[in-house]
């Protein structure tokens, strides 16, 4: 008979060793296709080699010695926790439901669970290696301090935080393009428009009060001005609307996200395309 | 009642095959047969209308597998409707465990409804699904270690090399087969170090095949896998199908192509209208063997030929009046596309 020559099944491996593998394959395939390493990895190192260069030297204030490419800095790295999670997924993501990736691996025994093991090992090993990138460019050519004690500290709460909430949060955002091709052009948009009111660009507190308002409501804005805490001298504080860094504030803002974040995913994320399933 | 090995002794059709049952007659028994229309030996009249009977309640055409055969695969009344479309609206059908079957069907007529429900993709709305004993709307990762799946259009795995592809999926299953024998089994042993995105069509397709039988699974879906294929890629695709029927896989397989149904199916069933209308042997689907034959001899200068429905009495006549040997003599029979297309042409017509 047929059934003879076939053992009975054996289990297959578990979700975290499957989880490790994926990471292996994601950042294979990450740090391969062009588009995603240019526009998630390297597109925060240039610009902060462009804006670096043309206003780095410019005073914060009149009379602070603190330039605006430290500013910068910090607003970039808070940026590159956004790039590397947020974007990055909420792009990646709606483009493996199209090209058939999502619909393969769910034909496998692989636990779901792996592919967000695998998703949240690229994110974690990307923003490393775009983090130590943009001090390194910082350290160089832009006069940055690395921080020191509980900077440290803090520097990894707000990445972890940060990270984490914008991870769950491009996981959702996944279901809003309505095809991978069309997802860069409305994910990157609401990055744009979060840098900008959230004080990456510009000092923050230079910017419209509505504009201020705005940018409270989401992530990026705390996570920047935690970043700032990290990176700027203690002085610096005087610059801030509050007068201080609030990093109370700061951490249960993210930590918030982090909760919504998950509570959208698990909501609202779609395996299949829709009209499938 | 009367089993298809019976058929299939009587018919002569599949030299040397008789003990191991009608649904090892090709991995066993026989090399690559390529189909030629006609020619075919009569004497499977009985054997016809006894199976026929059996299931007459149904529907004539549909024969059901042999009571106490081992199913890999058993759907009763499955439905799924989409608003107001019925894509899937009563499918009946048995997959014997060894067996390649065929499913054949117009676009829009519900084969990928129904094979995704059976591979877990879509939930069904009505109707049992059995699969390797399993509901696959519950099935589990040990469960989906036992079954592959090609599916119809991927393109996913472009930055990834065919070795590093194929190396990565053998890491979910737990007795996956050897990643260096599936790239050569599949033709890709020049191709290993290339990236999917570099592929041709029929190279990538190849490697979604080698994807789909990495995990050893007991269970196959084919969904029109040689798409995009030259004719020797296919001849050697088919090669490899029997490999996996002989190692006792079970293969589901779509496809457009009939001549590949017949070469490589041991039953074919056709969906039309959300429905299996046929489903039988290659030789005998849509009563192929019943139909009416075309007698062609030549006489003088001139060819003729008859249509009847019992060409060995007019061979006996002709080889009577003609005194012997009847020059350039052909006894065709419609052949598997004749049959389809007319199964669905007469369900179309009922519209």
């Amino acid at each position: 008979m047929a059934t003879s020559t076939i053992p009975a099944p054996l289990a297959p491996p578990g979700a975290i060793p499957l989880g490790m593998r994926r990471v292996r394959i994601e950042l294979k395939q990450f740090f391969r296709d062009r588009q995603s390493a240019v526009f998630n990895f390297l597109l925060p190192v240039l610009l902060l080699v462009i804006f670096g260069s043309v206003f780095g030297n410019q005073s914060l204030a009149p009379g602070s010695d603190i330039t605006f490419a430290q500013y910068f800095v910090a607003g970039m790295i808070a940026s590159g926790v956004l790039y590397t999670s947020f974007q990055n997924l909420a792009i990646a993501i709606p483009l493996e439901r199209d090209d058939g990736t999502l619909k393969r691996i769910q034909g496998t025994p692989m636990p779901k669970l792996s592919y967000f093991v695998g998703k949240i090992g690229l994110v974690f090993v990307a923003y490393v290696a775009q983090v130590t990138l943009l001090i390194l460019v910082g350290k160089l050519f832009y006069k940055l301090v690395l921080p020191s004690g509980a900077q440290w500290f803090t520097f990894l709460w707000a990445s972890v935080l940060g990270l984490i909430a914008c991870t769950l949060l491009g996981i959702a955002f996944s279901v809003v393009p309505k095809n991978g091709k069309g997802a860069p052009a409305i994910v990157s948009p609401i990055v744009l428009v979060l840098q900008f009111t959230s004080g990456v660009f510009f000092v923050f507190a230079q910017l419209p009060d509505w504009m201020q308002t705005f940018a409270s409501f989401f992530p990026l804005k705390w996570l920047t001005q935690a970043m700032r805490s990290v990176f700027l001298p203690d002085a610096a504080q005087a610059l801030e609307v509050a007068g201080s860094w609030e990093l109370g504030r700061c951490a249960a803002v993210l930590a918030v996200w982090c909760v919504a974040g998950l509570a959208l995913s698990l909501l609202f994320f779609r395996w299949n395309r829709r009209g499938e399933g | 009642m009367a089993s298809w090995g019976t058929f299939i002794r009587n018919t002569g059709v599949v030299g040397g095959v008789v003990s191991t049952g009608w649904w090892r007659r090709r991995a066993i028994g026989r090399s690559l047969r390529f189909p030629v229309s006609g020619v075919q030996g009569g004497g499977m009249t009985t054997t016809r209308s006894a199976a026929a009977s059996a299931s007459a309640a149904v529907n004539p055409l549909v024969v059901a597998a042999p009571d106490g055969a081992d199913l890999a695969v058993r759907v009763r009344g499955l439905r799924k409707t989409y608003g107001e479309t019925h894509a899937v609206d009563g499918v009946d059908l048995d997959v014997v465990r060894g067996e390649v079957l065929a499913l054949l069907g117009p676009n829009g007529a519900g084969k990928t409804t129904t094979t995704e429900i059976l591979e877990g993709y879509r939930h069904r709305d009505e109707g049992d699904v059995d699969v390797l004993g399993v509901d696959p709307a519950h099935g589990d990762a040990m469960w989906r270690s036992r079954i592959g799946i090609v599916l119809q259009t991927a393109s996913d795995l472009g930055d990834l090399t065919v070795e590093e592809s194929v190396a990565h999926f053998a890491g979910y299953y737990p007795r996956p087969r050897d990643v260096g024998e599936v790239i050569e089994s599949v033709g890709l042993a020049e191709k290993r170090t290339t990236r999917g995105a570099n592929l041709s069509g029929g190279q990538r397709r190849r490697l979604d095949v080698a994807l789909g039988i990495i995990g050893r699974p007991e269970l196959l879906f084919l969904d029109e896998p040689t798409t995009g294929f030259d004719p020797e890629a296919r001849r050697e695709f088919w090669v490899l199908i029997r490999e996996l029927q002989a190692q006792g896989t079970t293969i589901m397989l779509t496809t457009h192509y009939l001549e590949e149904a017949e070469v490589l199916a041991d039953r074919v069933a056709v969906i039309a209208r959300g429905r299996v209308i046929a489903c039988d042997v290659p030789e005998r689907l849509g009563g192929r063997d019943e139909s009416i034959a075309t007698v062609s001899w030549r006489e003088g200068d001139a060819v003729r030929s008859v249509r009847t429905q019992e060409p060995t009495t007019t061979v006996g006549e002709l080889a009577i009046r003609l005194g012997g040997e009847i020059p350039g003599l052909a006894i065709a029979r419609p052949s598997l596309e004749d049959i389809y297309l007319s199964l669905i042409g007469h369900d179309t017509k009922d519209i």
